[in-house]
């Protein structure tokens, strides 16, 4: 009933390290069954001391009832994970579960995904946020055809770091030949993807043992052959998706809501010294830039959809009472424009000159996610940006045999497909190819009978446009 | 710009980085992000407020995310009617500061009415479900903002951060819309209303490193303090109306701090000198407890406690 103080774990969150400064990073881990990955994510958060000791005597007493003898003190580090009583009670895993730990130099948001089943929804779900997947591979059985399915989808979502854990290493007594084979298959698998080698993503092998620790937080004695960095190190110091991206002069806002209190002004606002005369005609652009930056006096686009688009210029950038100078992805800000264009939800705002024009025709991967499989002739939503519109499919143009990446036949989609289709939207969106903007060519597919989500699409460009060869599928 | 790594690379990426948002920087963007996205797309959103630090820290990025315009929706509290009167009096005290609508939804009032029965082991929290979704549907709401974290509980670790709710106001763990990107689908059939949980990523000690930098006034029993306190299940419970010892139990004062603050009859204080928002950061930067296995009495009922309140419509 006291707050027991681990002064130590204290100093090194606050004192030594500038939290305020600490980046937040998100990743995913996905594996096949048994391959240890609840393991290797209860180590993680055990060293890392995320686990705090209320939850860590809950797991040591159901390790002991039952009979668990490993490593770190007979402790189940794979209990750490463990999910609802719906799961345990069917020895199943229902879906992603979020896990949150920090160290002096980063927080980070880990998405476990399940392997067994469902893989393609759970590691498409967790992929689509993550600034890295750990793939985890068995020593004892190498490069599988999951892993190849794993290791296709991260491409498809392009990932921005890949880590494959080749994981087990004790079990095959530390040996380097395994893995220096083990690391010479996923490079393959890797380069047929274009992974690793696209000059967007990274792919990086590491030897771990989930079980003892071995590379996993500290680098390992027991492989002296391997000089590179334990798995932590390397999640620390990876930079983020949005820091890759946050350089590039594609400036994109889709605008979530207008900003114009009018006489409504918040009274804690007024009562702080608010100027009523200056704001009553405040009018400003609210949303979360997706992409690049932005600085007062840019020149930039409106573009709505089925207009041409307007170009006027930055005024303003707010924030909560800070005028700022400069903003960039992922900062939720409000912006004041020049002109008094009528803009709203929907549209999006983005660097002059650099989108271009708006289309019905949407040509898309789609990672087909519901039980309710994709026919020719159905008609869905579309959720891109901050708008929605009606669309039509058109034609669906196959199927990715994922351990072959090469395109089957097929004219519907199931559960866990992906796949190449063809839409009709009902009004024009500004579409980029996923493949350069990760979200504005992202979107959802939904059921507009019950409202659930049936797909993740990645826009594609159209047929004819200059297209890159590893998305002509 | 790729980084390819090798294992003879030293990981030197950082050069990439023109820019770089602190972790409560990211976090907050993106509670903006969706709070903005749930005012844009429903109908009816509220807030539920409980004065509890969560629920301050929900209302402070509201006011953050509609600047200089008012928050644009009301505020509801279920009121256990077990409440630790300084609570009340910051609840209302708020509403006021920021010309808010407060509704109330009342657990004793449903008791009296004998719609609800009181626990043998006196605790109301889980007794709030009912009077929730009846202000849910008499309000006609048809989205409400909670300060749910994933970081709390293994059943909010699968929750989503837009989370769909029947007639009933269950949650269905394996029925879950997949999440993906920062798109949000809220869509939802006349019945049906969503949870959204926008600091759903934000960890106890992030809310507390937040309301340290945002300068976020909370109720002061959050801070140490002297109080007349016995012990029981493992906690120090105040003395109050509601919270009585028996007669093996022991009075004394204690210098305590509540790290939750919940229905008075089961939310245990902890020993503590933190007096102060940073004293706080620390202790929590250091604890080795979490927040609800060191003070919450309803969550030690079983290992699936929280679970099964949110399949009945729990916060």
């Amino acid at each position: 009933m006291t707050t027991d103080i681990d002064t130590a774990r204290a100093a090194a969150l606050l004192d030594e390290a500038p939290l305020a400064s600490a980046s937040l990073f998100r990743f995913a881990t996905a594996g096949s069954v048994d391959d240890g990955k609840s393991t290797l994510v209860g180590r993680l958060l055990h060293d890392s001391k995320a686990i705090l000791a209320d939850q860590l005597d809950a797991v040591a007493r159901t390790s002991a009832d039952r009979g668990f003898g490993g490593a770190a003190g007979g402790i189940d580090l794979a209990l750490l994970t463990d999910g609802l009583r719906a799961e345990r009670e069917q020895g199943i895993t229902i879906d992603v579960a979020y896990r949150y730990f920090a160290t002096d130099r980063r927080s980070f948001i880990l998405a476990d995904c399940p392997g067994h089943v469902q893989y393609t929804k759970n590691t498409v779900t967790g992929a689509s946020t993550a600034d890295a997947v750990v793939v985890l591979i068995d020593a004892r059985k190498g490069v599988l055809e999951q892993t190849r399915r794993h290791l296709s989808v991260l491409q498809l979502l392009r990932v921005a770091h890949v880590i494959v854990a080749v994981n087990k290493i004790d079990l095959v007594d530390f040996s380097e030949s395994v893995f220096r084979e083990i690391e010479a298959d996923v490079q393959q698998v890797g380069r047929e993807l274009g992974l690793g080698s696209d000059g967007i993503t990274d792919l990086l092998v590491v030897p771990v043992s989930a079980l003892d620790g071995d590379n996993v937080v500290e680098r390992s004695e027991r492989t002296p052959w391997y000089t590179g960095p334990a798995l932590l190190e390397v999640l620390e110091t990876l930079p983020a998706a949005d820091e890759l991206e946050s350089h590039l002069e594609s400036f994109r806002f889709p605008v979530q809501l207008v900003i114009r209190p009018q006489g409504a002004l918040a009274p804690d606002a007024v009562a702080g010294g608010l100027d009523v005369e200056e704001y009553r005609d405040y009018r400003a652009y609210a949303g979360q830039i997706t992409e690049g930056s932005v600085k007062v006096g840019d020149k930039v686009s409106v573009l709505t959809p089925g207009q041409d688009p307007r170009t006027t210029t930055v005024t303003g950038i707010d924030f909560a009472g800070s005028s700022l100078e400069e903003a960039s992805a992922p900062q939720s800000v409000a912006i004041r424009l020049a002109d008094e264009f009528d803009v709203a939800r929907g549209d999006t705002i983005a660097a002059a000159g650099t989108v271009r024009e708006s289309s019905a025709d949407l040509y898309a991967q789609l990672c087909w996610l519901s039980p309710k499989p994709l026919r020719e002739g159905a008609k869905v939503l579309v959720k891109h940006g901050t708008r929605t519109v009606q669309a039509l499919v058109r034609s669906v143009n196959g199927k990715l045999d994922l351990a072959t990446f090469k395109l089957e036949g097929a004219s519907s989609l199931e559960l866990n497909d992906i796949g190449h289709a063809q839409l009709r939207l009902a009004a024009p969106l500004p579409l980029e190819n996923y493949l350069h903007h990760r979200r504005t060519g992202a979107f959802l597919v939904i059921d507009p009978l019950d409202g659930n989500t049936l797909a993740a699409g990645l826009v594609k460009d159209h047929p004819g446009d200059h297209e890159d060869e590893r998305y002509s599928i | 710009m790729s980084t390819f790594l090798t294992e003879e690379t030293t990981l030197v990426t950082d050069a990439a980085a023109t820019t770089r948002l602190s972790s409560l920087d990211t976090l907050e963007s993106e509670a903006i992000h969706i709070i903005r996205e749930v005012v844009a797309e429903f109908e009816k959103p509220a807030l539920l407020f409980s004065g509890g630090k969560d629920s301050v820290v929900m209302l402070h990025l509201a006011t953050k995310a509609f600047w200089p315009g008012k928050v644009p929706f009301p505020v509801l509290h279920v009121d256990t009617g077990h409440n630790f009167p300084e609570v009340i009096d910051f609840r209302d005290r708020t509403v006021e500061r920021l010309g808010l609508k407060l509704v109330v939804g009342s657990v004793q009032e449903f008791i009296d009415r004998g719609e609800l029965a009181e626990r043998a082991d006196g605790t109301r929290n889980p007794l709030q479900t009912v009077p929730l979704l009846d202000a849910i549907q008499s309000n006609k709401f048809d989205a409400v903002f909670g300060g749910g974290r994933r970081d709390e509980d293994k059943a909010r670790a699968k929750e989503r951060i837009l989370s769909l709710r029947d007639e009933f106001g269950q949650w269905d763990p394996r029925n879950q819309r997949p999440e993906l990107w920062n798109l949000y689908n809220g869509r939802h059939t006349v019945g049906q209303h969503v949870r959204a949980f926008p600091i759903s990523n934000w960890t106890e000690l992030d809310v507390w490193r937040y309301i340290e930098r945002e300068n976020i006034e909370l109720p002061g029993l959050y801070y140490a303090h002297e109080r007349e306190v016995f012990a029981r299940d493992g906690m120090w419970r105040a003395v109050g109306e509601v919270s009585q010892p028996l007669p093996h139990e022991d009075v004394i004062t204690k210098t305590v701090r509540y790290r939750t603050v919940g229905d008075m009859s089961c939310t245990g204080a902890v020993e503590s000198a933190a007096a102060t928002v940073r004293d706080v950061v620390i202790e929590v930067a250091a604890s080795t407890i979490t927040e609800r296995g060191a003070t919450r009495a309803d969550d030690r009922i079983s290992e699936a406690a929280m679970e099964d309140r949110k399949k009945d419509g729990y916060f």
